[in-house]
């Protein structure tokens, strides 16, 4: 059902994307000359399209650890299929909406309960370790999922820069807000700004990262440029983007889903396929790998905590995950 | 062919459009990362649209005084089944993968489902006798009982649409304001002769005692 691929094909993978897109754009060329002005249009917002994803700069960065041999999602799905409610409730929005949105001067505000609270800027924060490519799997709670391969490095470098105090319990992250620059914030669909939280040993885990790109670029705009965190055992909501700030606190943060709906959203939202949504199940998903229709017809079995299990699974031991979800 | 004629033809070749759209934007690989959802989406917001365009039609020739518009409701009313068999279709086929256990289980565990294929269901006997021999059997007065299954199908198809948005629910607000003002006309127009009646024996009775 997989295509097995080496672990290692990342780099390559991004010159056959490119490859990729141009044949595309010259077979949709090649069928947009007989037909209509309309096609003629959509075909010029595509090349528009892939020049403005193009624009990230390449990062340099080293191999990280768990990899996975799954097949990785195209650079144009994760680019263009984005839930970014701060741009639009719609997929293809954030894509576009998020084209002009400002990533420099930006900076990252960490306090709390903290030894040194400090203001980072982020061409600091992209110097502060090595960054690694890490290939993960994304599930959204909605029920599809992809494999991304993000450039980051462990959130826990960021955080140890500050030395949290003992009384240190759990970590709140702050989206910017910025309704002039995102229109999604114009409207009172959720509670602005966005504020997600983990539990500091769930902060402190090796897979969670703070990710500054994706494909070896910095990050897109519509992914959460110039800075988010990537939680691959959660569901997607969890994994805030344009962060603007965290903060280390001692009482459990209340998350802007969990706010808006507690019981279809829990603090923890760990990909968990026993426990459903209430109004869908989390058993299955379709996973985004490029194939279309016809590949995208079979679903595939969420696994407990997306796959990392053996990783994450001690961090919950004795809890009840119905309880907690 | 009648003037009429001609028009319905042309109205035939608009209602094909969402579909000619879909398939074009499969044919060009423009479906985007999730073509399922996709399809799924547009064939649940046409079925709905038509739906709504169906009950549209009686206010809008009686506000107009317009009778040839009867003429369009039962092409439109086949479209509406049309677009919600493709998106049923699309549902057991292209999502479930045809697997009869998890649909089950989905139909009778998922309110949202559960509302949709009530929605859908309900429009299988309406479609069926839309024929002029079935008017005909049926005779015009339990035909029109029959075909009144179509608000109850309206109402299950907007909740439908209400229950499966995760939190922005403005477009399904929409077709439900369109679909109260629709029933409403309905309501006003159904208790319109008793209240008029009323008042008139009211005004009557308050003649005769003023004289």
């Amino acid at each position: 059902m997989l295509i097995k691929k080496p672990a290692d094909v990342a780099s390559s993978e991004i010159t056959l994307r490119r490859a990729y897109l141009s044949r595309r754009a010259f077979m949709a060329g090649g069928a947009a000359a007989g037909a209509s002005l309309l096609a003629g249009r959509k075909l010029l917002e595509m090349a528009f399209l892939t020049q403005v994803v193009r624009a990230g700069t390449k990062l340099n960065t080293v191999k990280g650890p768990f990899g996975t041999d799954e097949k990785l999602t195209p650079f144009k799905d994760v680019t263009t299929y984005n839930n970014f409610y701060e741009f639009s409730t719609d997929k293809d929005g954030p894509a576009q909406l998020a084209r002009d949105f400002r990533t420099r001067p930006w900076q990252v505000r960490v306090e709390g309960l903290v030894q040194k609270p400090r203001t980072f800027d982020i061409d600091d924060i992209l110097k502060l370790a090595s960054l690694e490519d890490r290939v993960y799997r994304h599930r959204c709670v909605e029920g599809w999922s992809m494999v991304i391969p993000w450039v980051g490095y462990p959130l826990s470098a960021l955080l140890k820069q500050v030395d949290p105090l003992g009384k240190a319990k759990y970590v709140e992250f702050t989206t910017i807000l910025d309704p002039k620059q995102m229109p999604g914030q114009r409207s009172r669909i959720l509670d602005w700004p966005y504020i997600e939280g983990l539990r500091l040993d769930e902060a402190m885990h090796a897979l969670a990262i703070l990710c500054l790109g994706l494909y070896g670029e910095a990050l897109p705009n519509q992914d959460g440029a110039p800075v988010r965190i990537v939680l691959p055992w959660k569901y997607g909501f969890k994994s805030a983007k344009s962060i603007v700030k965290i903060r280390l606190v001692e009482q459990q943060p209340i998350s802007t889903w969990n706010r808006a709906v507690p019981d279809e959203y829990g603090f923890y939202s760990n990909v968990n396929p026993e426990v459903d949504h209430p109004r869908w199940s989390q058993k299955m998903e379709r996973r985004i790998d490029g194939s279309g229709i016809f590949g995208s017809l079979k679903k595939i079995p969420t696994r407990m905590f997306n796959g990392y299990g053996d990783q994450v699974g001690q961090l919950y031991a004795g809890m009840d995950l119905r309880k907690y979800f | 062919m009648t003037r009429v004629g001609w028009l319905k033809l042309v109205f035939f070749l608009v209602c094909l459009a969402p579909l000619a759209g879909l398939f074009w934007k499969a044919a060009t690989a423009n479906l985007g990362a999730n073509p399922i959802e996709i399809i799924t989406r547009a064939t649940g917001k046409w079925t709905l649209t038509f739906v709504l365009v169906t009950l549209a039609i009686t206010p809008l020739r009686k506000l107009t005084a317009q009778p040839w518009l009867i003429r369009f409701r039962r092409m439109l009313g086949l479209f509406a089944f049309s677009y919600g068999c493709l998106h049923f279709l699309t549902y057991i086929w292209l999502d479930q993968g045809l697997d009869i256990h998890s649909m089950t289980k989905d139909v009778s565990k998922r309110p949202f489902i559960t509302a949709g294929f009530t929605a859908f269901v309900l429009l299988i006997p309406l479609a069926v006798t839309s024929t002029r021999r079935m008017i005909q059997r049926l005779g015009g007065r339990r035909w029109q009982w029959l075909h009144r299954l179509i608000y109850v199908s309206a109402t299950a198809g907007v909740t439908h649409f209400l229950w499966l948005v995760k939190k922005d629910i403005s477009r399904p607000v929409i077709y439900a304001t369109i679909l109260c003002m629709l029933l409403s006309y309905r309501v006003v127009v159904w208790a319109m002769p008793a209240v008029l009646g009323r008042r008139r024996r009211a005004a009557a009775m308050a003649d005769v005692a003023g004289d």
